[in-house]
């Protein structure tokens, strides 16, 4: 049984039907992409995961269990966490505050410090700037503060929602690579992306969304070459 | 000179109680997005609360002590029983609850009470000299107990786990629930620490003003949430300085003979004023809605 099953799920704004019936399946030890225009549906899915927005129909299961009745902290607490679209550090807080907001379940305040720590020797320019407000901190950095946030609670599965967005190429390379090194300390990775071709060349396995339905699936190298992706993803 | 002296000693004794209610306004309004238009009847069910047990037991200083946790007893099942079941309803429907609530608190109370108002002696604090100056000890402690509270609390939010989870639901609940904060319980605790914050300036009101009916809540509250607005509202240390702004502008205005019968329009003009030039208050910001 996979780790995260998403089963056949629709999801509502109002009277607009946001998610039609969209099923799809996280391995242990995966990457997953979830690719697709804007609008498509990728953010709701992960909203959904997380106990963002009602699940009208269908189910979602993590490690065997429901989840899709729960509330977002305690699905949180059973090991998944989301980087949002956006990124949504807290404004008003400092870095270190927002990093110890991440580290809200861990009892333990030996491994928070510890943790915190090895989050500075992994991301040396949020240490210089640990007792900064983290609203002043520039994209990139936004984004490296909301990864790291998220990894402060632990999590043995990671949903990353668009973490290349609004970032130079340089910076883009760096988020993946810190991705793939977050993967290869055993974390699984479920990441949606506009950006397909960074996306399909880390990934196991991907789904392409289009307007509330999943319409394609395979390995990453798969749709990578397939010509519809091609097309309407890849530039040609 | 001395009388200006002392008419701020007033108004900073007076703003210390209207920012100890404001503190209620604000943290609610920052924190689960509502105006908690009954907040001003906290105060005179702790009043009631205050009188009851001072019948029973005689004893004021735990007759106090239990109306502010009955107090903050109470504001935590007013938001589980009115507001929680609106969570996501529109923000109308809310405040219309709200308004509710406080018409069928001073009901009841009422009913149980009577509207005749009840004469309640606290104690009696005669005066104190200091530098030359005799000013009421009763000025004095509410003053200190102000000037406890603010450092206390300020002290929770910014350090404490609850504290620091407070400003993260107050910021972006979406994302304090993805940090594992469980957004209901802090919502009730903020409802606690208000309604508890309410007792205490209710305890000292009376030090003031010793007689309670069931709007006994009303001018207070009412002035209170002005003072939150004007420091602007959501805004912690906004309730604080806005309390004392009013309180101050309170007293000198009651001061000055010709004035003294327009205090109140003197305060909502400058709220007016206020809001004109800075909509957000003196320390608001601009909310921003997230899913
Ligand atoms: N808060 C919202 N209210 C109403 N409609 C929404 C809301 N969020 C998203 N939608 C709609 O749901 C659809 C899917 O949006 P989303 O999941 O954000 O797409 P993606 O992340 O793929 O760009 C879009 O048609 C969008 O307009
Ligand atoms: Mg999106």
């Amino acid at each position: 049984m996979a780790l995260l099953e998403i089963n056949n799920i629709e999801v509502y704004y109002g009277v607009i039907k946001a998610l039609k019936g969209v099923s799809l399946e996280v391995n242990e030890g995966e990457i997953v992409a979830l690719i697709g225009a804007n609008g498509a549906g990728k953010s709701t899915t992960m909203k959904a995961v997380m106990g963002l927005i009602k699940v009208k129909e269908g189910s979602i299961t993590y490690n065997s269990k429901r989840i899709d009745k729960l509330k977002t902290h305690e699905i949180v607490k059973m090991g998944l966490t989301l980087v949002p679209e956006g990124r949504r550090i807290f404004q008003e807080l400092t870095v270190y505050e927002n990093l110890m907001m991440g580290a809200y379940t861990i009892k333990s305040q030996e491994k928070i410090k510890e943790d915190i720590k090895e989050i500075f020797s992994l991301f040396p320019r949020l240490e210089e700037r640990k007792n900064q407000i983290a609203g002043t901190l520039s994209g990139g950095e936004q984004q490296m503060l909301a990864i790291s946030r998220a990894l402060m609670s632990h999590p043995k599965m990671m949903l990353l929602d668009e973490p290349s967005m609004g970032l130079s190429p340089i910076l883009v390379d760096e988020v993946f690579g810190i991705i793939k090194k977050i993967h290869e300390n055993g974390t699984t990775i479920f990441i949606v992306e506009q950006n397909a071709e960074k996306a399909l060349s880390i990934a196991d396995k991907a789904y392409v969304l289009e307007t509330g339905n999943v319409i394609l699936s395979g390995t990453g190298k798969e749709l990578k070459s397939n010509d519809s992706v091609r097309k309407a993803y890849l530039g040609g | 000179m001395l009388d200006f002296i002392v008419t701020f000693i007033n108004g900073l004794s007076l703003g210390g109680i209207y920012a100890m209610i404001a503190l209620g306004y604000t943290m609610v309004y920052g924190i689960a997005k509502m105006l908690n238009f009954a907040h001003g009847d906290i105060i005179m069910v702790s009043g009631y609360i205050l009188i009851v047990f001072m019948g029973i037991t005689g004893n004021i200083p735990l007759s106090i002590l239990i109306s502010i946790f009955f107090a903050g007893m109470f504001g935590v099942l007013m938001e589980k029983s009115a507001y929680m079941p609106l969570r996501g309803a529109s923000p109308l429907a809310v405040l219309i609850t709200a308004i509710g609530v406080s018409y069928l608190l001073q009901s009841v109370a009422q009913m149980i009470f009577g509207s005749a108002p009840k004469y309640v002696v606290i104690a009696n604090l005669g005066s104190v000299n200091l530098f030359g100056l005799s000013i009421q000890l009763y000025k004095i402690i509410t003053l200190a107990v102000t000037i406890v509270i603010m450092v206390v609390l300020s002290l929770f939010i910014k350090f404490s786990k609850t504290g620091r989870a407070m400003i993260a639901v107050s910021e972006d609940r979406g994302a304090s629930g993805l940090m594992g904060i469980d957004s209901n319980k802090i919502i009730s605790i903020t409802f606690l620490i208000g309604a508890m914050l309410a007792s205490v300036a209710c305890t000292l009101y009376f030090l003031l003003t010793p007689n309670i009916n069931p709007t006994f809540g009303a001018k207070p509250g009412i002035k209170a949430f002005t003072a939150a607005v004007i420091g602007g509202i959501g805004s912690i240390p906004g309730a604080m300085i806005g309390g004392i702004f009013l309180g101050i502008i309170e007293c000198f205005s009651n001061s000055i003979p010709v004035l003294s019968p327009y205090t109140d329009a003197i305060e909502f003009l400058i709220l007016i004023i206020l809001l004109l030039v800075r909509p957000t208050g003196i320390l608001g910001k601009k909310r921003k809605e997230k899913v």
